[in-house]
This record gives C-alpha cells, sequence and structure tokens, in this order.
C-alpha cells in the first residue's frame, strides 16, 4: 500500500476518527470538556489550550491515547482496495476460507436437520424462567450431548493442502526444498530477525517468573497502553498481571460494558441457538476433564454462551478472512441488519473453551472475564482457525515451525520425516490452542504474557520449535509416530521461557 | 490519499498488453528474464498531467516508471524520463508479502514532474523463479486538479432588485421566523451528517422471528 507518506497518514488518521466517533469514550470526553468551562482555570482566552492541559491532567487524554492506540492495531488500507482485500489480501487463501466455511455450514445444517433442532429458536417461557434459576450452575446437566457431533475444528489437511495457483513448483526439490508440510511461500522471521525482534527475550535480560523481583511498575499507575505493552514482554508479576492485560487491551469495565454483558446473558435466556450445543459439549470435553480448568466450568458456559450472541464481534471480520454466514428463515433470507447466524458469525469448534479457560485464573467477575476475552479473541485468536496470509496466521505460524526447525535442527526434522512423523502433525494442535491445556497455567500465562507485549502470536511458533529442541535427544531414538507422540505427550513440566530464550539466542547460526 | 481521487475520474488511457523480455531464442529456448514492460498510452493530442498513479500488485516485485514528455508550444520531440526507479513492491520476492496488494504513486513521490505527459511506460521486475507470472492490474491514471479559481459573482446577480413590498401574509406566518427556523432545522441536519458513526448500537435483534432453519453463504 505504498503511498506518499503524509497521505498515508491522514488516512490512517481520517479512519480512526470515523471509528471512534460516536463512541461512548469519544461523549464522555465531550461531556468532560463542557463541565470543565466552570472551572475558574480554564480562561477565555486561551481556551482550546486551557481544555486541553485540563483533559491531560485528569487522565482523559491517556484514555484517549490508549483507545488509538487500539484502533492502530487494525491495519490500514488502500482506498481502492476492496472490502475482501483488507480481510485478505490473496485471492487463493480467501477462497480456501470459503471451501472451508462451506464444510463448516455444511456440517451445522446437517446437524439441525438430522437432530431436529432449528439453528435458532425463542425459548418458551418456562425454559426461560429455569435457566434464569440455574443461571450459576449450568456445568450440572445437559442431556443428549453424546448423540451430538463435535464442532469441525480447524484441519491440518487443509493447510497442507493450500497452493498457490503462480507458484511454479516444476522445479526440483533441491532448488526450494522444503520437508514440511506447508507449500505456501509466505514471509516468516528466521532466528537472525527473531532476535531483533524480541531483544527484550535476550539470555541477559531479566524474565519475570524466572528472576522474579517485587515492585510495582509506574505503568499501572499511569494507566498506559502502550508502556503496559512494552512491559509485558518480560512477563508480567502474577499480581499485575489481570490489570496489565485488561490495560493493554483497553478493556474497560465501566457500567456499559457491564450492562452490554447483562444484554447479552438476558439474549441467553430468551433464545437458545444450535451453537449453544456446541459449546456445552465442547466444554464438558475439554476444559471439564483438564486438572486446572473444570472448576471454571460455570463461567466457561456463561463467557461462551454470551460470546456466541455478541453482534459486537461481527466488527472484526472486516480484517478476518472468514465471513459469518448468513441466515435464512424458513426460506426467506434475513433483512441485512441480522445476517450473521450465530449473531457473532463465529462457529465454535472442538477446544474453543480452552481459550477462555486459563483467562479464569486471571478474572472473576464474569463481565471482567467476558471483555477480556473478546477483546484477546478479536486480536488474537481468531487468527488461529482461520485461513489467511496473517504472520499471527495458522498457516505462517505452521510454515515457522518447520522453517526453524529445518534450518537448526536438520537432522532430527529429517529424521522424523523417515520415520512418517511429521512434525507437523504433532504440533499443530499445541499451535491452534496456542498451548493451552498443554502447558501448566502458570506457564501458559508467561507465554500469552508474550503474545501481548509483541502484539504477535509468532512467539507461538518458536515455543513449539523449542520443545522440540528441547527433546531432541529422545526423538532421535524414536522409530514411529506413535512412540514420537508419547516423547512430546507431556509438556506440563515444561518452563517456557528458558526454552524459548536458549532456542533464540543459544542456537548457532 | 486525499479526498480529491474520489472526485476526480481516472484519465482514458490505452493500456498495451504486458510484453515479456525473453532471453535468447525465443523459439528454441526461451528464458524468462523476469523484466516486463507495460505501455500506457495517453489520449493523442492530450498531454495529462497526472497526480497519481494507482495499480494492484500481481507478483511484481519492482517497477520503474517512465515517462514521455512533450513540453508545450514548442517544437521539440517528447523525450522520455525516469519518474521512479525500482519501486520495491513486495518485501521480498520469492514470498507473498505484497504480491496482491493495491498501491498508489503519488506526483510528490516522483523524481520529475509529471507533466505534459504523453506516455507511460512501467518496467516490471520479478528477479525470482519461484512465480509463474507477474503484472500490475486496473492501473490507473489520476490528473492533477488545478484548485478553483475565486468564482466571480456573475452579472446577473447584481441586477436583481430587492424586493421591496411585503406580500399580502393573511394566516400565514411570518416569513423571517419561518426562515430562522428552517435554518436551525437545515444546521442540525448538517450537523447529524458530519457526526456519522460507525459505532454499533450493539443490540442483538432477531427481526422478531426466531425459527432460523437454514445457512447459506451466499
Amino acid at each position: 500500500m505504498l503511498m506518499d507518506e503524509g497521505t498515508e497518514l491522514s488516512l490512517t488518521i481520517a479512519q480512526i476518527v470515523q471509528r471512534l466517533k460516536g463512541s461512548h469514550l469519544h461523549s464522555q470526553i465531550e461531556r468532560q470538556a463542557k463541565e470543565c468551562l466552570h472551572q475558574p482555570e480554564i480562561k477565555l482566552e486561551s481556551l482550546k489550550e486551557d481544555v486541553r492541559s485540563f483533559l491531560k491532567t485528569s487522565g482523559w487524554e491517556r484514555k484517549l491515547q490508549n483507545a488509538v492506540y487500539r484502533e492502530l492495531h487494525l491495519p490500514p488500507s488502500h482506498p481502492a482496495a476492496p472490502p475482501e482485500h483488507l480481510k485478505e489480501p490473496l485471492a487463493y487463501m480467501r477462497k480456501a476460507q470459503a471451501s472451508w466455511e462451506k464444510r463448516v455450514l455444511k456440517s451445522l445444517n446437517s446437524m439441525s436437520t438430522e437432530l431436529e433442532v432449528p439453528l435458532a429458536r425463542m425459548r418458551p417461557a418456562v425454559e426461560q424462567k429455569e435457566l434464569t434459576n440455574k443461571w450459576n450452575e449450568m456445568g450440572t446437566d445437559e442431556p443428549g450431548l453424546e448423540t451430538l457431533p463435535r464442532g469441525l475444528a480447524p484441519k491440518r489437511s487443509v493447510l497442507i493442502s493450500l497452493r498457490n495457483p503462480n507458484h511454479d513448483s516444476s522445479e526440483d526439490v533441491s532448488v526450494r526444498s522444503h520437508w514440511g508440510l506447508i507449500q505456501v511461500p509466505l514471509n516468516v522471521r528466521d532466528i537472525p530477525q527473531l532476535r531483533r525482534a524480541y531483544s527484550e527475550l535476550n539470555l541477559t535480560t531479566g524474565q519475570l517468573g524466572i528472576d522474579d523481583h517485587a515492585h510495582i511498575h509506574p505503568v499501572v499507575v499511569e494507566q498506559d497502553s502502550a508502556a503496559a505493552q512494552q512491559y509485558s514482554r518480560q512477563g508480567c508479576p502474577t499480581g499485575l498481571r489481570a490489570d496489565l492485560w485488561a490495560l493493554i487491551l483497553n478493556s474497560t469495565n465501566q457500567p456499559q460494558d457491564v450492562m452490554h454483558y447483562e444484554q447479552l446473558t438476558a439474549g441467553v435466556i430468551q433464545h437458545d441457538l444450535l451453537v449453544d450445543n456446541l459449546i456445552y459439549k465442547d466444554v464438558k470435553l475439554t476444559a471439564s476433564n483438564d486438572d486446572y480448568y473444570f472448576v471454571f466450568e460455570d463461567f466457561l458456559y456463561q463467557v461462551l454462551l454470551c460470546f456466541s450472541r455478541d453482534t459486537a464481534v461481527l466488527d472484526h471480520f472486516k480484517y478476518n478472512s472468514a465471513t459469518p454466514p448468513k441466515s435464512y428463515i424458513q426460506g426467506e433470507p434475513m433483512s441485512t441488519s441480522t445476517r450473521a447466524h450465530t449473531p457473532t458469525g463465529v462457529i465454535p469448534f472442538h477446544g474453543f473453551s480452552m481459550y477462555v479457560a486459563p483467562l479464569c485464573f486471571l478474572y472473576n467477575e464474569p463481565s471482567k472475564l467476558y471483555s477480556v476475552f473478546r477483546e484477546m479473541y478479536i486480536r488474537y485468536f481468531f487468527r488461529l482457525h482461520s485461513i489467511s496470509s496473517s504472520p499471527s496466521g495458522i498457516v505462517s505460524l505452521c510454515l515457522q515451525f518447520e522453517r526453524l526447525l529445518q534450518t537448526h535442527l536438520p537432522q532430527l526434522f529429517y529424521h522424523l520425516r523417515q520415520i512418517g512423523a511429521q512434525p507437523l502433525r504433532i504440533a499443530f494442535k499445541w499451535m491452534v490452542r496456542a498451548f493451552s491445556g498443554y502447558l501448566s497455567t502458570d506457564q501458559l500465562l508467561l507465554l500469552w504474557d508474550r503474545i501481548l507485549g509483541y502484539d504477535s502470536l509468532e512467539v507461538v511458533a518458536v515455543l513449539a520449535a523449542a520443545v522440540f529442541a528441547f527433546r531432541a535427544e529422545n526423538l532421535m531414538e524414536v522409530t514411529s509416530l506413535a512412540s514420537a507422540e508419547a516423547v512430546l505427550a507431556d509438556l506440563s513440566t515444561l518452563k517456557v521461557m528458558p526454552l524459548i530464550q536458549i532456542f533464540l539466542f543459544a542456537t548457532a547460526i | 490519499m486525499s479526498g480529491n481521487t474520489e472526485d476526480i475520474k481516472p484519465v482514458k488511457c490505452t493500456i498495451k498488453p504486458p510484453f515479456y523480455l525473453q532471453i535468447g531464442d525465443t523459439k528454441t529456448d526461451p528464458a524468462h528474464s523476469g523484466v516486463c514492460v507495460v505501455d500506457v498510452t495517453l489520449p493523442f493530442g492530450k498531454p495529462v498531467n497526472i497526480e497519481e498513479i494507482t495499480f494492484k500488485n500481481y507478483y511484481t516485485a519492482y517497477v520503474t516508471v517512465r515517462l514521455l514528455r512533450r513540453s508545450p508550444g514548442q517544437e521539440t520531440p517528447a523525450k522520455w524520463c525516469t519518474a521512479l526507479r525500482d519501486l520495491p513492491l513486495m518485501d521480498n520476492p520469492h514470498t507473498e508479502r505484497g504480491s496482491q496488494d493495491y498501491y498508489s504513486i503519488h506526483r510528490t513521490q516522483m523524481q520529475v514532474d509529471p507533466d505534459h505527459v504523453v506516455s507511460v511506460r512501467l518496467i516490471l521486475r520479478q528477479p525470482s523463479s519461484a512465480w509463474l507470472t507477474f503484472s500490475l492490474e486496473d492501473v490507473k491514471i489520476f490528473p492533477h486538479m488545478e484548485p478553483d479559481p475565486e468564482k466571480e459573482v456573475s452579472d446577473w446577480l447584481s441586477d436583481l432588485t430587492l424586493v421591496g413590498q411585503h406580500p399580502d401574509l393573511e394566516g400565514l406566518p411570518d416569513p423571517h421566523t419561518v426562515s430562522s427556523s428552517i435554518q436551525q432545522m437545515w444546521a442540525l441536519t448538517e450537523v447529524m451528517q458530519t457526526n456519522q458513526t460507525t459505532a454499533s448500537i450493539g443490540r442483538f435483534d432477531v427481526d422478531g422471528c426466531y425459527d432460523i432453519n437454514l445457512l447459506s453463504l451466499t
């Protein structure tokens, strides 16, 4: 999107202003500005400067900065580019994502027909009352889950079959040999580039969780999003993590957020969605079976059921390569205002609840937990299950993992390939869940600190390669896929940061 | 991008089919040189002052822009000059980033003034052997518009005489109060228009009907 720098900047500014206009923050700041006129230090001659400095000292400028910072996460777009280009610039990836979506929809539609359960229905009054009563203990009984098929989880096979029609693969393997399964030439960073980008993880820099020190950083006092993000790169102290993450994500818990959450819970009570059953089944099969997360079962239902009804999530489809499906009422397409089916357009799949589960350790208030999860989803997690060329997308992560392994552990990679144990077959499931459910929770949270700190999921691919490096000796001895899986089955004792640091900064190049 | 290009239409130009340079004997051993030339001719007899060139990339790594300019009035022949040399469109010619992106080249980025341009030549380079083909799509050239000069009040306006007499206003409201209240309403609608927001209202409403039976992507 090369343009004259000045025009690119003014375009970005115009887009951000448009997005923030009419938001609650906008009206709050306006009100504050009006009210401060009563104050004696505001003089008519220097009205503009005085109001500005008032907003600065009262903390409103910082709030505005945080909101702008949040908006900057969205990529700028060229005016000539159609909306689908913002979602995903590469045509063949859009196509692959669309055909994947068709499969998911087909599965959902047939689920609905086979089980004779409508995709959405209004609950009768008796059922509404019942649900209200047991809102806090939904985990107790949900009938007939066995008959339900699982939600379609992102498939490795779909990614492996991705091909660029303009890519010349006629040349012999020798020139461009890539031993891995991903065959699309995306830009992924190698170790020298990662060392520059992740310099705060250097072996000589202290990391929280390894070298703990106890002092409260002024970023929390200052309420500065950008500074909190920088701070998070070296890990968050346990006691501050909840606040720091909320600050980085600019996730507030103001009255209107609580109200929004309550509206969503009312929505859950009022109508029943087919995808709710997918949620119940997912929570029961994954989080409830997990030693760390089973206690949060009820929270998970509440958050996920609300999430599947939150139309605010629809916004993120502008930059998500996925598209929410449309629904039809009795053969007639629904009006444009209610186009998405699960109102969020996100169809939960098996393992989805693992994105929420670790957050339950940080937030015990449902509306706050919800707000942070939603923000994390629309910033990061959605990329783990949609096909896109984004550097944080699952395709890039898989490719990066394979490249790192092949470049720095070629003997291991070759050996595993020979015994039919392609490394991606084992690592894929870790990366799709951002390691949730595979690492112990304290280690997982340290990993997610870096996802937030570096605003990228790259560190997930780096960790996957680092784990293989760590267990390389054992893996060289195995002679089958099953035994390779066994060596890598239990990651709960791993210490994440030393592994990443050693892999990035101690590997000989 | 300034708001101007929304109002300005691109110049009608003829884009010749891309010409791929070959090395060696084209019949027996066509080796792709990775260089391609796209000629864009502007309407004959109407040289253009270029504001901006926009296009969509398709796996081109670098683009060079050459302009054929003819100075007006003089009889000197038109001359080619280079406006921009080897502008990188792809970070890395072997990988995807930038390969299908939209680009604009503004006159301020060019090394020469793109005025009185008769023809534009785009030289595309793609050194990587990873791709089967490369080109640019949707090439558009936008002309430079001079800002409008101050409009002069037409003579006929000054011929209007003020209406001195007040027409018979039986039963009708005073025109001055009506016009001032309409002005206020107009001002309000202007404010509403400029304050259009993309923030959503945030309610989930299923149109009153909850029996959804079928999902589709279209």
